[in-house]
């Protein structure tokens, strides 16, 4: 076939980014530029991934590889829908993918959600794992309570932070200000509330498994809401089946005599709590701060996966001083010429091909939505890439006119002022983040600062 | 030239020859026993990988099927992201029931990544946990049709 040459431009520099670029450098007349808006590349790798998971961020390397590849680059600190469109970069390149994640979240929607001591899992995520627009938080740890709505891996990452030991948390890449504030922190005891039942928890068993071993705490819950739960065993394929066995085992199990011993001297508590929907944030007596958070209590109508929680009538207030929301990600709509899906909160797609608009493509969870592991997105991106490569092959995507590419691109960004930071400036930033962390016995100290980082980029 | 002289010439000549063979066929008996060792530390493994396509390749014993996989820089897409670390379940593996058996134990953190699989058999283990020795020379390993971490317990709703 003859030699081709085609460009094609990815909207975000995260982990769906990245492998679907990956993916589109294999076959040798594609190249791949990659605009991220942050000076920073790797997106959720580096700002979601719990400090304490640093295994997981492994991937970083072949992301690394891939950015490093002679027919990719880089383009940080570039906002895409704002220093330049969707439409300009259509014009730029044969092909666009976007694939820029969900920096927004689902909302509880109830009375009392603005009051202080109330932040998504989201925003507190992003505050100890360093994300520039969450550095500013300053997240109230003087209560002895914590109550995290929803019980997902995210929701036992919040509750694992806010109880793990400090001497744990120092050896990580947790930022400073968040090693500071945990170090003062009067959180004692974390509740984490789903409105479903045991059967339900959407978290996984590694991650119970760290509640369950976390140094210093001890599980406590009510015996109660497990009725029936044993039973049900055998009938459960091995994942659940092997997931509801911790869970039991540490809510109704007698612990053995070292166990028991553990637990009396633990300082720090944690537990789940069922069939509970937040009505409202109770306020303090000065209505400025979350005091107490009041409950919907549930039951479970149905049965397999049409389990439905109703509610019974019933209504239980629990003190607290810290919420935490952790429902879920949301994708927001970065620019108007892109088709959106409001209700779902997706880009319309078939196969990564976005509706109704040739040589727009969408990868990870602009894509599917806001759930699913890395791998996960892996996959959905290598899917994305394949489809682009077929369409390539089948004619239905032109790559036969002559496109700038970033040659166009950068000289539209120039003009408006907007100067992009390539993967070799990040290594700059990468490098700087390193010693300053090897100071500390960290793996890193991230900069909270935009501009800081510009700086060193550019130094 | 006297006979005598040539006799024992000749007699240095022959004992030079068979000492020189006697070293060659030492030497040779040193190399052969060293590659015989060598090949030992060599174990062949088939893979199948996802599209049916056999690769035949060998490594150290010693290796995990990850490290085989990475050294030998096979073409099989996302195996192995965790790099051998046991924080995601991209190198799920099927083995043969007979090679399964043969395995130690699998401790929990490998089975909790395991429960993430996609396509989870009862001869299902990961790639970064199975250690070559000479007892598996010649197996088969199938790379599953799809490499799908869903961190996603089979009956609820959505999972981070």
């Amino acid at each position: 076939s003859p030699c081709l040459d085609a460009k094609v431009c990815i909207v975000g520099g995260g982990p769906a980014g990245f492998y679907t670029a990956q993916h589109l450098v294999k076959v040798s007349d594609v190249s791949v530029d990659i605009y991220e808006r942050l000076p920073v590349p790797f997106g959720l790798v580096r700002f979601g991934v719990a400090p304490d998971h640093p295994e997981v961020k492994n991937v970083i390397n072949t992301f690394t590889q891939t950015a490093q590849h002679a027919r990719c680059s880089f383009h940080g600190n570039v906002r895409v829908g704002k220093d330049v469109t969707v439409e300009e970069l259509q014009e730029a390149y044969h092909a666009v993918v976007l694939s820029y994640g969900a920096e927004g979240n689902r909302t509880m929607g109830v009375p009392g959600e603005d009051l202080a001591g109330v932040y998504s899992a989201k925003d507190f995520v992003g505050w100890y794992n360093g994300l520039p627009r969450n550095s500013e938080l300053r997240p109230d740890l003087s209560c002895e309570t914590a109550v995290i709505l929803g019980q997902g891996n995210v929701a036992l990452d919040v509750a694992r932070i806010l109880l793990s030991p400090v001497d744990i948390l120092k050896k990580t890449d947790i930022t400073q200000h968040a090693l500071d504030a945990l170090a003062e922190s009067s959180v004692r005891r974390v509740l984490i509330v789903g409105r479903r039942g045991p059967l339900q928890v959407a978290c996984t068993i590694k991650e119970l498994r760290e509640m369950v071993n976390l140094p210093g705490t001890r599980p406590e819950m009510e015996a109660s809401e497990f009725e029936g739960i044993a039973e049900t065993l055998k009938s459960l394929a091995r994942p659940r089946k092997r997931l509801t066995e911790l869970l039991l085992k540490a809510a109704i199990e007698t612990p053995g005599e070292e166990e028991l011993e553990r637990r009396n001297r633990a300082e720090r508590a944690w537990g789940f709590r069922f069939l509970r929907k937040p009505l409202e944030v109770l306020p303090s007596t000065d209505l400025i701060r979350a005091a107490g958070i009041r409950l919907a209590v549930n039951r479970l109508e149905g049965d397999g996966e049409g389990v439905r929680a109703v509610a019974t009538g019933e209504v239980e207030d629990v003190e607290c001083g810290l919420v935490i929301s952790s429902i879920g990600y949301k994708s927001l709509l970065i620019d108007p010429a892109v088709p959106f899906d409001a209700r779902k909160a997706i880009i319309p797609n078939t196969m990564g091909r976005v509706q109704q608009t040739a040589g727009l493509y969408c990868s990870g969870w602009v894509k599917r939505g806001p759930t699913g592991v890395i791998a996960t997105t892996m996959n959905d991106s290598f899917d994305t890439a394949r489809t682009l490569l077929q369409d390539i092959g089948k004619g239905t995507l032109d790559v036969s006119t002559v496109k700038p590419g970033s040659q166009g691109v950068s000289a539209l960004l120039e003009k408006r002022g907007v100067k992009p930071v390539s993967f070799s400036d990040w290594e700059k930033i990468d490098s700087e983040e390193t010693r300053r962390g090897e100071i500390k016995g960290k793996p890193r100290e991230k900069m909270l600062d935009v501009g800081e980082m510009l700086q060193v980029a550019r130094a | 030239m006297s006979c005598k002289l040539i006799f024992s010439w000749v007699q240095r000549q022959a004992k030079m020859f068979f000492f020189c063979i006697m070293l060659f066929v030492a030497h040779l008996k040193r190399t052969l026993v060293l590659s015989l060792i060598l090949s030992e530390e060599k174990v062949t493994v088939y893979f199948i990988n996802r599209d049916g396509r056999k690769i035949t390749t060998s490594s150290a014993k010693g290796d995990s099927l990850l490290d085989l996989v990475v050294e030998q820089n096979l073409d099989i897409e996302g195996f192995g992201a965790c790099e051998g670390t046991l924080a995601c379940s991209t190198c799920h593996v099927i083995l043969d029931q007979k090679v399964y058996n043969q395995l130690g134990p699998i401790t929990d953190e490998e089975n909790d990544m395991l429960d993430l699989a996609f396509g989870l058999t009862d001869t299902s283990r990961l790639g970064c946990q199975v250690c070559l020795s000479r007892d598996l020379e010649g197996i088969t390993v199938r790379v599953p049709d799809r490499v799908n971490d869903m961190r996603r317990s089979d009956d609820t709703g959505p999972t981070l």
